[in-house]
């Protein structure tokens, strides 16, 4: 008769708990890049790919050589790259809303926000690893780092916060698809023309004044430049790097605080 | 004595549909409710709301006792849900899934998998249990959802359409598996489109249709109402249809269904059957099929609505 005893019940979960239980739930998401690391190149294949493309096809006739092209381009790919692994975040939760999985969670005594929490964060995790990979290749191709150990670890946190920020975009993207592809369809309408349209891949001078007024406030050239500062600086980024990186961070948190208070609301009304 | 579930008037709306309409539901602690009617009748969106899921636009839900929007914490550590499409981590493992929901409720890890196992073996899927779960047969996977369900041995499941789309033998299976828990004291409110369904593990029935409780009673009862068999005959030749029509209405004293050249009737009287051969047998009247069999929902509801089973969504069609 163990199963009809009246439980003890709490009136509520403490914020320790709820930690605890997003930790979980980030902890799942790394079970399932273990079982299927690979599953991470349906998007970094695609920066790789880049980066090997535009290094040797358009290299040379872009910046002369094409390991200049690639010291350029690198930091570049490196944010693009990011702003792709973030829809993971959107996918993910999409898979969760449409297989029942989300449900699942909202049915178990858990804090209300652990679920989205514990999504994010493991997000983090993918992070990391992606940024590994892109920064590895390059390396094999020959790009070398302009400032020090320190200036790197500085450009990867730079990156790390911007995608935490970043990833309430995803989640939105996420709620609002119908199904996980529809997710990846948003990848490319939306982020290509961005990334095109920024600095990654040629520096702005070269493009017609209107053009360039739009790529300078683009937040995706801003955060180049402060990982071309952090990563290379002269010649490759001239000037204070406080000024990128400074940027960067209030973009991030005005993305934050638009999308993350639209992607709860958009959640609600789904569920 | 307090009831285990109780809920008065819920009403729940999505745009222009009115998924619930003033339903009034009471489950005794110990005892299974099946909550019986036609796709779209309501079932799911009941049990989300008792699940704390959804809230309800008027009307009011306890679960022991605790309010399911004012109390839904306290709800939540006393129900196990399984939703009406298994809800697990298809990239995980089984035992991955089952840890999972006991680390989210609070074990410790070592406890956890120890309670993973516990359960597998008692579903019968130790030896899936290192398996990916997108591997899994229909069956396999509603059976580590219902044990998802049950991983904080909560003394409420609410089981959504548990055996929809099952063989029959998963089917029979997880019947088993219901009246094992039922067995153990667990309260259980089970939504299902089928009358043998409900007859088989309900103690009380609730008929829903168009989100309205339209019966309510024990399975004896509602049988006893709407006919519990019905009997089909089809003659040999087209020409007797006009007497198997007269002599099975005679007997069963209700007029009878007829399609095409099948005639069917709800039965409640077992004698019935002898009598209908008998009568076929002295008009001298040869059939090509004479069956008796468990009524159907659709009879269920010619009885109690006077219009089949989902039927005023086709009057209702849209103007186009
Ligand atoms: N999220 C939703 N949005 C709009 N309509 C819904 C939603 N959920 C259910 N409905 C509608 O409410 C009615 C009852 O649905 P449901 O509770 O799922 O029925 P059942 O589980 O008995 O098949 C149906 O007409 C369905 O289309
Ligand atoms: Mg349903």
């Amino acid at each position: 008769m163990t199963t009809a005893t009246i439980p003890e019940v709490s009136p509520r979960v403490g914020p320790v708990e709820g930690l605890r239980q997003s930790l979980t739930l980030a902890w799942r998401t790394v079970v399932q890049v273990r079982h299927n690391p690979w599953e991470m190149s349906d998007f970094s294949i695609q920066p790789i790919m880049f980066v090997l493309l535009f290094t040797y096809v358009f290299g040379g006739a872009i910046a002369g050589s094409t390991s200049d092209y690639l010291t350029f381009m690198l930091p570049g790919m490196v944010v693009m790259n990011m702003l792709f692994v973030t829809l993971y975040v959107g996918q993910g939760l999409n898979t969760d809303l449409t297989k029942g999985v989300f449900d699942r969670l909202r049915s178990l005594p858990v804090a209300r926000w652990a679920p989205l929490a514990g999504r994010i964060a493991a997000d983090q995790v993918k992070q990391a690893w992606s940024i590994v990979l892109v920064l590895g290749v390059g390396m094999l191709l020959g790009f070398r780092l302009g400032t020090s150990v320190a200036g790197l670890l500085g450009a990867v946190v730079l990156l790390l916060v911007f995608a935490l920020a970043f990833s309430w975009v995803a989640v939105l993207v996420g709620v609002v698809a119908k199904d996980p592809e529809r997710v990846q369809i948003f990848g490319f309408t939306a982020l290509f023309p961005l990334t095109f349209v920024s600095n990654v891949f040629v520096p702005a001078e070269t493009m017609p004044g209107w053009l360039q007024a739009f790529v300078d406030v683009n937040p995706i050239s801003i955060l180049t430049d402060a990982c071309r500062g952090l990563m290379l600086g002269d010649p490759w980024y001239t000037g204070a790097v406080a000024v990128p990186v400074v940027q960067s961070l209030v973009w991030a948190g005005v993305i934050l605080a638009v999308f993350a208070p639209l992607s709860v609301w958009a959640l609600k009304r789904r569920v | 004595m307090e009831h285990a579930i109780w809920a008065e008037g819920l009403v729940k709306r999505f745009g222009q549909t009115t998924a619930l309409d003033g339903v009034d539901l009471a489950v005794r602690p110990g005892t299974v409710l099946g909550l019986l009617g036609p796709n779209g009748a309501g079932k799911t969106t009941a049990v989300r709301v008792l699940a704390t899921l959804l809230q309800p636009d008027a009307g009011h839900a306890a679960v022991r006792g605790y309010d399911v929007v004012r109390q839904a914490h306290q709800v939540r550590q006393l129900v196990g849900l399984t939703g009406q499409y298994a809800s697990v981590d298809e990239a995980l493992t089984g035992v991955e899934n089952l840890v999972l929901i006991g680390r989210l409720l609070g074990m410790p890890r070592k406890r956890a998998k120890q309670r993973a196992h516990e359960l597998l073996a008692q579903f019968n899927l130790s030896d899936a249990a290192d398996r990916a779960v997108k591997t899994y047969s229909g069956g396999m996977r509603r059976r580590l959802d219902l044990a998802a369900s049950l991983v904080g041995r909560p003394p409420l499941l609410f089981l959504d359409e548990p055996t929809t789309g099952l063989d029959p033998r998963a089917r029979s299976e997880l019947w088993e598996l219901i009246r094992n828990l039922v067995a153990e004291g667990v309260t259980v409110l089970l939504t299902t489109q089928y009358l043998d369904e409900a007859d088989a593990l309900a103690d009380e029935i609730v008929v829903i249709d168009e989100g309205r409780v339209i019966a309510t009673g024990t399975p004896e009862e509602l049988k006893a109402k709407t006919g519990g068999q019905s009997l089909a005959v089809r003659p040999a030749e087209a020409s007797d249809l006009s007497a198997v029509v007269s002599i099975v209405g005679e007997l069963a004293e209700v007029s009878p269904d007829v399609t095409g050249d099948l005639v069917t009737v709800p039965v409640s009287d077992p004698h019935l059957l002898p009598a209908v051969v008998r009568r076929l047998d002295e008009a001298g009247v040869v059939v090509t099929e004479l069956t008796l069999s468990s009524s159907s929902l659709d009879e269920v509801f010619l009885t109690l609505t006077g219009h089949p089973a989902g039927s005023q969504d086709e009057s209702e069609g849209s103007p186009a």
